[in-house]
This record gives structure tokens, C-alpha cells and sequence, in this order.
């Protein structure tokens, strides 16, 4: 038994000390809106008036007939691959070259992770002034084609430029988390490799990477939900455009919501999110576990 | 040797460029924030520019984003937030990890299961509860109770691990015999010894706070209750053609942050990776 009290009295008032407060907070904000949720997507909210209407599954009928969610989804699955797969090269090439002892290592370090302290909000609108002004001036100057007209104004490029943000934004963060890997590695290991006439390329094959498994399976799943609910950089970088070609998914879910004024449907697409993210959590979680039983 | 030095200088100016990269975005702001319109479409890389550098366009930013009433709101939203979340989960942590029973780890079980629902799905049901049925929004308290609420499982989270690992109930149990409350004992007993969780949390949670924009955009729509993204996206709107005050804006709102950083480096990045870690 515990050690919260010597009988049922006291047990009940430490509860209610320690524990209540902290546990209230937590259900009215996070359980009892999530378990809302589900029947809001039976309903016809309108979003103003405390008045709704149960609909059946006519909102999830809406899910599946919305077009425009499901190509926003397939641009997530897009966005979120290619911000993945470059944030966490870049970042671990970074971590890699920024862990070898090179001189100002920690003035870079902290340099490069600067993005990640500012809000997505602040972010965006940065490189909303670079992507629109500073480069099509470089492009006018220069006259390299690539520049001549600003990125944000073309469906591909604007993707693109949504890509670039996110890598500079998350791999300096995610650069740390290589590092600290990196440093944990013993050192006799990589020196017992050396001597046994390993060349760089093999030391980080055989002998770096295995053991950089851990970091690279965090630094995977942080960004994979990140990259999953962006909507911030989202919002002020691009704004969804041009003709709505950048819009995410969760900037189509509050679209549908709050600016269609379709609650019920924009509900049921956030509880599909939702069930998308809990499966790759469930995923990570698996791999966790399966590790740690092989270790 | 030659070639080890070859590799070298070639990373080491890789490293340059890349770094240069990340921060020209900055560079650009803080200096077309010093110039005026016409010179930032002329060129925005000129450091001479016609009409001259001043710090007008602070003057008007700073006067239009009505800077300080917003800087107040913002600390004082990510203040006591931080303080309500530390406060309510390290004695919630406390009590899950010392009362052992079912209800206890059922809670636990719950908070760790949170962790994955995207903010997307609870933001329609907020709204409706909140604002529809509770008519509590609007209201900067609210806020700050939607973050603690949001911030708690993670808190708890973090909190109880080390309790688990670290805090012997010996320790405890000699406070308890000297006389001690259950909440004297812990407040001067247990939470001095949380300190390197406790640190890292505060990080955490006041960068969290301090950036968001989401949830405050849902909960506060009157303008003087507006928190620095609010005011910064709102005045974006306004004077989107008018660069070098919106440039002028912008670092008005990096400030603060990064002059924390400036001081606090160390301290950041190793809460941020001990947060992530974990």
C-alpha cells in the first residue's frame, strides 16, 4: 500500500489536497472535449447558439464526400515525408560535423537551433518577406530565372517554401537530439574501431549508426508529429495559397470549421486526424517496446 | 595530413555557408526594419540606402501593436500558467507515485494516453463548450486554464518519473516524524529536490506558452486582451504592405525571447533536449 495517508480519512484528503486539483484541470480541458467531440460529429452545431441537432452520420457522409480534405491530406502525407526525410538529414549531418570537437562548436550549435525558439506565427511571416521580396530581388538583379517571380505565387514552389521553412525550423532542434547521441557514444568503441583500421565511412556505417538508432527513432516520431499538426508557419507563410494549393490538413480542418462554418464535418475530419496520429503513436510506441525487450 | 586539412577547411566552409543560411532570414529583418519602404523594394540588401536608416518604423510598431499592454498580457499569461502547471502536476506526480493505487494509476494511464490527441480535435469541442455553452471565453483566466490543462500530462509525466527515480521516502518519512504535514514535507522536502525537473518544465512549458497562437486566437478575441503572436498576425494584416514597420514588428516580437536566450543558452537547450529524451 501507498503512502498517502494512514486511513481512509487521510487518504481522502491528500487526494484532495495533491492530486484533485491537478486531475480536474486536466478532464475539463482535455478528456471531457475529446469525448465532446464524438457526439458533436452526430450534430449539426453551428457554431454560435448552444442549439444542435443529431444528424446520424450525415457529417461523416460530409468526411468522405469533402474533396478538398482529402487532397489536403494527401499534400500533408507529401509535406510531411519530404519535411521527415530533409530535417533529419540535415540535422543529422549537422549533429555529426558539430560533434567532432570542430572549433565554435557551440556557438553553431546554439546558432542553428535559434529558429526553433520563435514562434511558428513570426517564423512564417519572416520568410514570407525573404521568399516575396528578398529573393525576387536577388532574381531581378542577378537574373536567374528561378527567382524572377516570387515562390509563394506558384502551387509547387510555394510547397516548396513551406519544406524549406520546416527544415530550417525543426533540424536545428532535432540536431541536439543527435548530438546528445553522439556524445553519449563511448569513445573507446570508436577508437577500438579506428585502430582495427576502420576507415570514416565504415566507422559510420557499422559502428555509429546502430548506435544512433534511439536518437534517430525520437528525432522520427517528433517530427512526424510536428510536421502532422503544422499550422502556424502554415498560416502566415503561405496562408493556403495560391488558390488554396498549401493548405494542410489542420488548416483545412479549422477552415471547415470556423470559417465554413461546417462544425459537425469539420469535427469528424479532426477525429480522422486524430485516429491517423494515434496510429503512428501506436506504431512508435511498438517499436519502443520491442526495443527495449531486444536490449 | 594534406588531405585531413583539405577535408577539413571544405566542412568547415560547408558549415559556414549553412550557418550563414539559417541566419540571413534574421539579418534581413533586423536591417530592412531600419529602412523605408522604397529602399526595401529597391534593394533590400543595402546597408546605405537613399532615405537613410532610423528607428522610426519602431516608434510606429511599437505604438500601433500597443507593444506594452501586449507584453504585459503575454507575461502574464505565460507566468502564471507556468507557475499553475508546476505547482498542480509536480503534487499530482507526487501523490501518483506515493499512493500506488488503482485510482492513481488509472489517471496516470489517462494522462499518458492525452499525450497523442492533436490539439485539431479538441479545439471544435473548446469552442463549444466554452464559448457556446459556458460563455467563459474572452477572458485571459480562461486561457491560462485551458494551458494548464493542456500542459498537464506531459508535467505529470516528467514529474513522476523523477520522483520515481530520485526522491527516496526515507527522506520523507524522517520530515513526517519530525512533525510535518503530508503538504509541508513535500513543499520542503520533496519539491527542492525536483529542481532539475522542475527547470526543465519551466523551459518547456513557457516556450510553449509564449509562441502559441492557436489556442489564444480561439479563446481571446477582444484586441487588449491580445497576446504578442495575436497582436504581431493582427498587425500583419493591417500593414502588410508597409515593410519595414511590419520588419520593425517582427523583431519587436523576437526580442524578448531571444534576449532570454542570450542569457539563459545553456539552460534552454539542455531543458529541450531532456525534454524530448524523455
Amino acid at each position: 500500500m501507498g503512502t498517502m495517508g494512514k486511513n481512509r480519512v487521510d487518504r481522502v484528503k491528500n487526494f484532495g489536497i495533491f492530486a484533485l486539483p491537478a486531475i480536474f484541470v486536466f478532464i475539463t480541458v482535455v478528456i471531457i472535449p475529446f469525448i465532446y467531440g464524438f457526439y458533436l460529429t452526430f450534430t449539426d452545431w453551428n457554431g454560435v447558439t448552444d442549439q444542435k441537432n443529431l444528424v446520424g452520420f450525415a457529417n461523416y457522409v460530409g468526411l468522405f464526400k469533402d474533396s478538398a480534405f482529402w487532397s489536403s491530406m494527401l499534400l500533408t502525407l507529401k509535406y510531411v515525408f519530404f519535411s521527415v526525410v530533409l530535417v533529419n538529414l540535415v540535422a543529422f549531418m549537422l549533429a555529426y560535423v558539430l560533434s567532432s570537437g570542430i572549433k565554435g562548436q557551440n556557438v553553431y550549435r546554439a546558432g542553428f537551433f535559434t529558429p526553433n525558439l520563435i514562434g511558428g506565427v513570426v517564423l512564417g511571416f519572416i520568410w514570407q518577406f525573404v521568399f516575396s521580396r528578398v529573393l525576387v530581388n536577388v532574381g531581378s538583379a542577378t537574373g536567374w530565372g528561378i527567382f524572377s517571380t516570387s515562390w509563394l505565387s506558384d502551387p509547387n514552389k510555394a510547397f516548396w517554401s513551406l519544406v524549406i521553412v520546416t527544415v530550417w525550423q525543426l533540424s536545428g532542434y532535432m540536431m541536439l537530439i543527435y548530438v546528445a547521441g553522439f556524445t553519449g557514444m563511448s569513445e573507446d568503441v570508436l577508437e577500438a574501431a579506428s585502430i582495427d583500421g576502420a576507415t570514416g565511412f565504415q566507422r559510420l556505417r557499422q559502428i555509429v549508426m546502430p548506435l544512433m538508432v534511439p536518437s534517430v527513432v525520437i528525432c522520427l516520431f517528433l517530427t512526424l508529429s510536428r510536421a502532422f499538426m503544422v499550422y502556424d508557419v502554415n498560416l502566415t507563410l503561405t496562408g493556403g495559397e495560391p488558390y488554396g494549393s498549401t493548405r494542410l490538413v489542420a488548416m483545412h480542418v479549422y477552415e471547415k470549421a470556423f470559417t465554413a462554418r461546417q462544425y459537425g464535418v469539420g469535427q469528424a475530419e479532426a477525429v480522422f486526424l486524430f485516429l491517423v496520429v494515434a496510429t503512428i503513436s501506436g506504431i512508435q510506441v511498438y517499436l519502443g517496446k520491442k526495443k527495449e525487450v531486444e536490449a | 595530413m594534406t588531405k585531413k586539412k583539405t577535408r577539413g577547411l571544405l566542412i568547415g566552409t560547408g558549415l559556414t555557408v549553412v550557418f550563414l543560411f539559417y541566419l540571413t532570414p534574421f539579418v534581413m529583418v533586423v536591417i530592412n526594419s531600419l529602412k523605408q519602404k522604397r529602399d526595401i523594394i529597391k534593394n533590400p540588401f543595402s546597408l546605405n540606402p537613399e532615405m537613410g536608416m532610423s528607428l522610426e518604423n519602431y516608434a510606429k510598431a511599437f505604438e500601433k501593436m500597443n507593444y506594452v499592454k501586449v507584453f504585459g498580457n503575454s507575461l502574464l499569461i505565460t507566468g502564471m500558467s507556468t507557475l499553475i502547471v508546476i505547482m498542480l502536476s509536480s503534487m499530482c506526480a507526487y501523490y501518483i507515485v506515493r499512493a500506488k493505487n488503482k485510482g492513481a494509476n488509472l489517471i496516470y494511464a489517462l494522462m499518458i494516453a492525452s499525450m497523442i490527441i492533436p490539439f485539431q480535435s479538441l479545439m471544435i469541442p473548446l469552442v463549444s463548450i466554452y464559448g457556446a455553452k459556458l460563455q467563459l471565453m474572452n477572458n485571459r483566466g480562461m486561457l491560462i486554464y485551458m494551458h494548464v490543462g493542456f500542459a498537464m500530462s506531459m508535467s505529470v509525466f516528467m514529474f513522476s518519473g523523477f520522483i520515481k527515480s530520485g526522491v527516496p521516502v526515507s527522506l520523507e518519512e524522517a520530515a513526517y516524524l519530525d512533525g510535518c504535514s503530508k503538504f509541508q514535507t513535500f513543499a520542503k522536502v520533496v519539491f527542492p529536490l525536483l529542481k532539475p525537473t522542475t527547470s526543465t518544465l519551466i523551459i518547456l512549458n513557457v516556450l510553449a506558452f509564449w509562441n502559441d497562437y492557436l489556442l489564444p486566437s480561439l479563446v481571446l478575441g477582444k484586441k487588449e486582451l491580445y497576446t504578442l503572436p495575436l497582436s504581431t498576425y493582427a498587425f500583419y494584416g493591417t500593414y502588410s504592405a508597409d515593410f519595414g514597420t511590419i520588419m520593425a514588428a517582427l523583431v519587436l516580437t523576437l526580442a524578448p525571447i531571444l534576449i532570454l536566450y542570450l542569457f539563459l543558452q545553456k539552460q534552454i537547450i539542455s531543458g529541450v533536449v531532456a525534454g524530448a529524451v524523455k
